[in-house]
């Protein structure tokens, strides 16, 4: 049997709400992109018969626009606990405003993507690139919100959707609204399957306990980590301890 | 002579159209109008009384299909209001005069009604090389901004006009450009559509007459009357839709039995016109009726947005037949052998790194950097 004792520490990471986050939003994402990619390319399940007897396509719809709103509160609440949650997930971890995150971007693409330097990473949350990736795609978020409800609103009256009528004539009408929107889902893809890769690819090499970090919200951090992190002054005050 | 204007009943009555037609005239613009039961009167009014609007109707870029439309109106009076009543004072395809008198004619009416006239545009306009669109000299820019300074407002008929239409596709050579590009601070109608139909035209110009201001317009300036719901929205094969039943080919079971077009490439929904209730020729029939999909004519860019039958634009610079799922997919498996690659080597690279890790104390040797 191998097996070894390292000193390490357990840390809170991930906050309740911010678990619940990410859950509901792989949910609403999952289901989007499905009814959305069926949505933009139909399959045809059924001939034959007349439209009174079913409404696949249409409860697919419903399904999708549901999912929508959810993922849109969903995001919004996430926004709001960027600025009441722990540090781990202020907003301040997500965009690159430090030289010292820059820093770590570049180290991480050094020893994580072309692994050409070997080091650990030492970030306790996000480490600086992966944040900035997630910035990205809350941009893409934004856009996803924007587009999907401003082509809702044509069939709607409810102010929500309304708010984002302006996107449509912004991007010159429907056409070019659908398909930036249908663009941008590709983006969910892709990002998703890096996404899951990288999990995977951390908890090897890390043996920190990423992927259960998202359901227990705790992660293994080595000893001297910890120390460093609650001796930090100087570099990157990531903490308002 | 120029003292008094005849008014639009005066007009038709002389040509011989009864009382009771020309209040069938006004009701049915009323409805189309969405004018409520009591708009009625104030439309009979207005055509009973106001003279007639001046107006000057040029053409430029364009094939002259929106004229074409408008004569083609189903009510004898809009014939009459396109042929006698508002458009003769200066209408190149349709007036008699010619050369200079044609010219004179339309000077006239600026020097006569500043502030009055009404300039409507079929065409869009050159600005790459102004010389590609010229009338007795002068180019379609110099025109329509020396008419359009004293206008009342500017009616843009069709997609030319409204956005650019087929001049304006890639790769556009003549830089061709809508109306509301090459003039500013006035009042722009874009009836769009290629050409727009006929009643919703005729609907335009009376509501102009009538209430002596413009309809209401959406963000992009089209008149909310009949602008405001997509194709798809009141299309009677919408049922089809809900319920998943696709023509999948023209010549299949689903196209005679009067499925949905939308795998057809119908633009329907992300196209915004009325031709589901008014339709054309009419009322007798429109493209989706007579089982071809909409191609999306009342939207800006519909060329290049094509190709027609297929819904989702294609995406320039990969080819006419790439979209973006074929873009995407491509994208994925990319991913996806990157991801392979990258688990390869982290596997050769730090598999023993991780199997020899220390097994007490301190971790792997990190603490010098960062």
């Amino acid at each position: 049997m191998r097996s070894r004792t390292i000193p390490m520490r357990e840390v809170h990471v991930w906050e309740l709400p911010v678990r619940l986050y990410h859950w509901i939003n792989a949910l609403c994402v999952t289901v989007l992109c499905i009814t959305g990619f069926i949505i933009g390319r139909p399959i045809a399940i059924s001939s034959g018969t007349e439209a009174y007897f079913q409404y696949w396509f249409g409860t697919v719809r419903f399904i999708h626009f549901v999912s929508a709103f959810l993922f849109f509160f969903n995001f919004v609440f996430r926004t709001y606990w960027g600025f009441a949650g722990n540090e781990f997930s202020r907003w301040y971890n997500f965009i690159p405003l430090k030289k010292c995150q820059w820093k770590e971007i570049m180290d991480v693409i050094k020893v994580d993507i072309l692994q050409v330097k070997h080091k650990q990473i030492d970030s306790i949350g996000h480490n600086s690139l992966a944040s900035f990736i997630y910035f990205i795609t809350f941009v893409i978020f934004l856009l996803q919100c924007l587009t999907g409800f401003g082509m809702y609103s044509a069939m709607s009256s409810s102010f929500l959707p309304k708010m984002f009528a302006w996107i449509v004539p912004f991007l010159g009408g429907d056409m070019s609204v659908r398909q930036l929107h249908h663009i941008l889902m590709w983006g969910f893809i892709l990002f998703a399957i890096v996404h899951v890769y990288l999990v995977f690819y951390h908890d090897y090499i890390e043996r920190r306990g990423i992927t259960s970090s998202m359901i227990g919200g705790w992660k293994f951090i080595e000893e001297d980590v910890v120390e460093r992190h609650n001796n930090e002054t100087e570099d990157c005050p990531k903490t308002t301890k | 002579m120029e003292n008094k204007q005849p008014s639009f009943y005066e007009e038709a009555k002389s040509d011989g159209i009864s009382r009771k037609d020309f209040l069938k005239f006004c009701a049915s613009m009323a409805v189309l109008l969405g004018i409520e039961n009591s708009g009625v009167g104030q439309i009979v009014k207005a055509l009973e009384t106001k003279p007639r609007l001046p107006v000057i109707w040029f053409h430029f870029q364009e094939c002259t299909c929106c004229s074409e439309s408008f004569i083609r109106a189903s009510h004898p009076i809009v014939a009459n209001i396109v042929l006698d009543k508002i458009s003769l004072d200066y209408q190149e395809t349709l007036m008699a005069a010619s050369g200079a008198a044609a010219e004179d004619a339309y000077k006239a009416v600026m020097a006569k009604y500043p502030g009055e006239y009404i300039v409507m545009v079929e065409g869009s306009i050159p600005t790459e090389n102004e010389a590609y669109c010229c009338i007795g000299g002068r180019s379609a820019k110099q025109i329509l901004e020396e008419a359009a300074k004293n206008a009342k407002a500017v009616v843009a008929w069709g997609n030319c006009a409204s956005a650019g239409c087929v001049q304006a596709a890639s790769p556009n050579p003549t830089g061709a450009q809508p109306v509301h590009k090459v003039i500013s601070g006035k009042p722009i109608i874009n009836v769009q559509g290629c050409p727009p139909i006929a009643d919703v035209m005729a609907g335009i110009v009376v509501h102009l007459l009538t209430f002596d201001r413009i309809p209401q317009l959406d963000a992009l300036n089209r008149p909310k009357a009949f602008y405001s719901r997509r194709v798809h929205d009141t299309c009677y094969r919408r049922a089809n839709f809900d319920a998943g039943l696709f023509v999948e080919s023209f010549d299949d079971e689903g196209a005679k039995r009067g499925y949905c077009l939308y795998k057809m490439g119908c633009k329907g929904p992300v196209t915004y016109n009325s031709c589901g209730i008014i339709k054309w020729n009419d009322g007798i029939s429109y493209p989706i009726q007579s089982g071809h999909p909409c191609i999306g004519c009342s939207e800006a860019g519909f060329w290049d947005n094509g190709p027609f039958y297929q819904h989702l634009p294609g995406i320039e610079g990969f080819g006419i037949e790439t979209t973006a799922d074929k873009i995407g997919l491509g994208l994925g498996v990319a991913t996806a052998a990157g991801i392979a690659a990258h688990a390869i080597v982290t596997n050769v690279r730090k598999h023993k790194e991780i199997t020899n890790a220390p097994e007490t104390a301190t971790t792997i040797d990190n603490s010098k950097e960062s």
